[in-house]
């Protein structure tokens, strides 16, 4: 059984035009997959590759460089990256990152047992002036606190 | 000198100032009818060249110069490439430019490309900015329609294509190189240099790389004008014959521990100290400064004393930082204790090292190693000079690496080394107050590492 869907390949040839080679088409394949099935396992690998004209080693490559692209196991329905990076961690943000780990049992890079939210560390998230924050989904919540995460945990779970 | 008027952000209040309607009832597009209509390629590369603007980057090469590396009469296809990666703690400037005038870029954009003779312009995009990749692709799709871009723009005989392409959370891909490779499908290893982008760059052809707030830089020119651009900012410095001088508005972006974080457009040359005190409300509660990055983490640090340096390109550099880079300023305020900062830096650099060159993978989790073991309190004196050795010993202008991302790293240490060294000994002395003076090798603690 491909791991694929004809919604992915069309999606990902779609992008072939873009470019003078195939290759570059990579990012933008692992991203259309990892938007779907919030993760990449290696069939998907081994299939993209196909479709690129690539030996599998060739993505799995790329696709090892970028922390970003789980392969074991798909990630929660909403992935949230708090940042610890300086103009956050100045203002409280690692100590809201170990609240959120406390509150939820779980590490960065884990997931909830529900399935409901990944979270993660990041990297200067580009929203300094809102410091500490975090970015869930596509939804920057901004100025963070302990009881503004907290207040974030419970919105996500009165929406299941 | 005339008061000062933003024009980078002057829209961004409007509602639905990301949408192609707004943006031409604000005169949007017009520079680039005129352009077309009236200017040759070269006469307009010439007037970029002529206004003395400079990379908002991070490096501050002269942009019209950089054009000029193309090869002549070159058979093409020549790439533009927008670094749109901005991933370099404390800077969000160009954030606001995607995504609250994405017009404003991709007019930029769009000139910059008649200007180099490109056919294709990708905006690498990081992937942490969801709304700005909304708006500039829809804002993209309005132009296809409205014929600003596609074949034979406006009727003018130039043609464009222009594509988004997001990145996937790795800093080392704003490095213009490494954004290259990263765009081509491959891990984002920076190449040595030279052949330099513009000979050898994407899919191995003449290539631009330039900034997001760059290429706002160029329309704004392209409407108002070379002597407009030149009547802000700083003027070469005579004694320095080098000097290309800091023209243009500026975005300076502020945040840590002031009152009013935020954005704010400023001529060029403005001091740390203006910053934070006329557009960020001062230090926060009361306290005083202690410290401020300058230009993005990797730029080093300012003393309280120090904070009158002029932000243009020439002014971090006079004191010991590495130059002006984002331009991103970070206060500290004078609770925090440097060692806690210095380690919060290592470990953003040894995340990010894209592991190619050995001094930089190991100088970079070495440094942090050690941090990690004087924060737990295990601390010597000795590790200062070792801190220090790593410090001068990494980065391009040592000549061990391939790219800056290193010499970025080495800055901070460097810096709170010399400038705050007094914090550093206090703490590892306070903490270790037997082992502090042990000079013996010890095993680096297992730490929480960077990852
Ligand atoms: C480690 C590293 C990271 C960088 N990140 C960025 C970035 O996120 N955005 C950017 O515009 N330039 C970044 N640069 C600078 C680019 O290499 C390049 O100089 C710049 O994009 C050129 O554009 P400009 O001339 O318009 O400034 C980075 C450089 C280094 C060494
Ligand atoms: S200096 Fe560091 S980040 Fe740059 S290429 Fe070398 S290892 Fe990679
Ligand atoms: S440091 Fe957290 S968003 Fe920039």
């Amino acid at each position: 059984m491909p791991v694929l869907t004809d919604e992915m390949t069309a999606a990902i040839k779609a992008f072939i035009p873009r470019y003078p080679n195939k290759q570059a088409v990579t990012l933008p394949a692992l991203h259309i997959v990892n938007e779907r099935l919030r993760y990449v396992p290696l069939e998907a690998v081994v299939e993209i590759a196909a479709i690129l004209e690539l030996h599998p080693a060739q993505v799995q490559d790329t696709l090892s460089f970028y922390g970003y692209f789980k392969q074991d196991a798909p990630g929660g329905e909403i992935r949230a990256w708090v940042c610890r990076s300086i103009s956050c961690a100045l203002r409280g943000g690692e100590e809201v990152l170990d609240h959120m780990c406390h509150k939820l049992g779980i590490k960065p890079g884990q997931t909830t047992g529900d399935g409901k939210l990944t979270l993660e560390f990041a990297e200067c998230l580009g929203a300094c002036e809102y410091a500490p924050c975090m970015l869930a989904g596509k939804e920057l919540v901004k100025n963070l606190t302990n009881e503004t995460a907290d207040q974030y945990l419970q919105k996500l779970k009165a929406e299941s | 000198m005339p008061k000062f008027e933003p024009v980078l952000m002057a829209n961004m209040h409007r509602p639905d100032s990301h949408t192609l309607k707004v943006y031409e009832s604000t005169g949007g597009y017009q520079a680039l009818k005129k352009v077309l209509k009236e200017s040759t390629q070269e006469s307009f590369r010439d007037l970029i060249k002529n206004s003395g603007l400079r990379g908002r980057g991070g490096a501050g090469f002269p942009t019209g110069l950089k054009w000029t590396f193309l090869p002549k009469d070159h058979p093409g296809p020549i790439y533009l490439c927008i670094n749109a990666d901005e991933s370099e703690p404390g800077t969000f400037n160009n954030r606001y430019l995607m995504e609250l005038d994405p017009h404003q870029v991709i007019e930029g954009t769009i000139l910059s490309s008649f200007a180099t003779k490109a056919s294709t312009a990708y905006i690498y995009l990081r992937i942490e900015y969801p709304t700005c990749y909304e708006h500039l692709e829809a804002a993209i799709a309005e132009c296809y329609a409205a014929g600003y871009l596609g074949k034979n723009i406006l009727g003018s005989g130039y043609s464009l294509d222009m594509y988004m392409h997001r990145g996937a959370a790795a800093y080392i891909c704003g490095e213009e190189t490494g954004l290259i490779e990263s765009l081509e499908g491959k891990r984002a290893w920076p190449r040595i240099k030279p052949p330099f982008p513009a000979v050898e760059g994407l899919f191995r052809k003449p290539t631009v790389v330039n900034n997001v707030e760059t290429v706002a830089c160029v329309k704004q020119i392209a409407d108002r004008g070379v002597e407009w651009f030149k009547s802000i900012g700083v003027p070469p410095d005579p004694n320095n014959p080098r000097d290309a001088g800091s023209y243009g508005p500026k975005l300076y972006c502020l945040s840590g521990h002031v009152n009013k974080p935020g954005c704010y457009e400023a001529p060029l040359g403005i001091t740390c100290r203006q910053l934070i005190d006329e557009y960020g409300g001062g230090v926060w509660k009361g306290r005083k400064a202690k410290a401020a990055i300058p230009g993005g983490i990797s730029m080093g640090l300012l003393t309280e004393a120090e904070l009158d340096t002029p932000l243009d390109f020439n002014g971090p550099g006079k004191v010991g930082c590495l130059g002006l880079g984002t331009a991103a300023v970070v206060v500290a305020d004078e609770t925090v204790n440097m060692v806690d900062f210095l380690h919060n830096s290592c470990r953003f650099f040894a995340h990010e090292s894209c592991g190619q060159c050995t001094p930089c993978r190991e100088g970079t989790h070495w440094s942090l190693s050690m941090l990690d073991r004087i924060k737990a309190g295990k601390g010597r004196l000795k590790d200062l000079d070792l801190l220090s050795e790593i410090g001068n010993h990494i980065g391009i202008i040592p000549g061990t690496t391939i790219c800056g991302l290193s010499d970025g790293a080495a800055w901070p240490i460097k810096n709170a080394l010399k400038k705050f060294r007094g914090d550093f000994e206090e703490y590892i002395k306070r903490t270790n107050p037997t082992g502090y003076m042990i000079t013996d090798a010890v095993p680096a603690l297992e730490g929480a590492g960077s990852h």
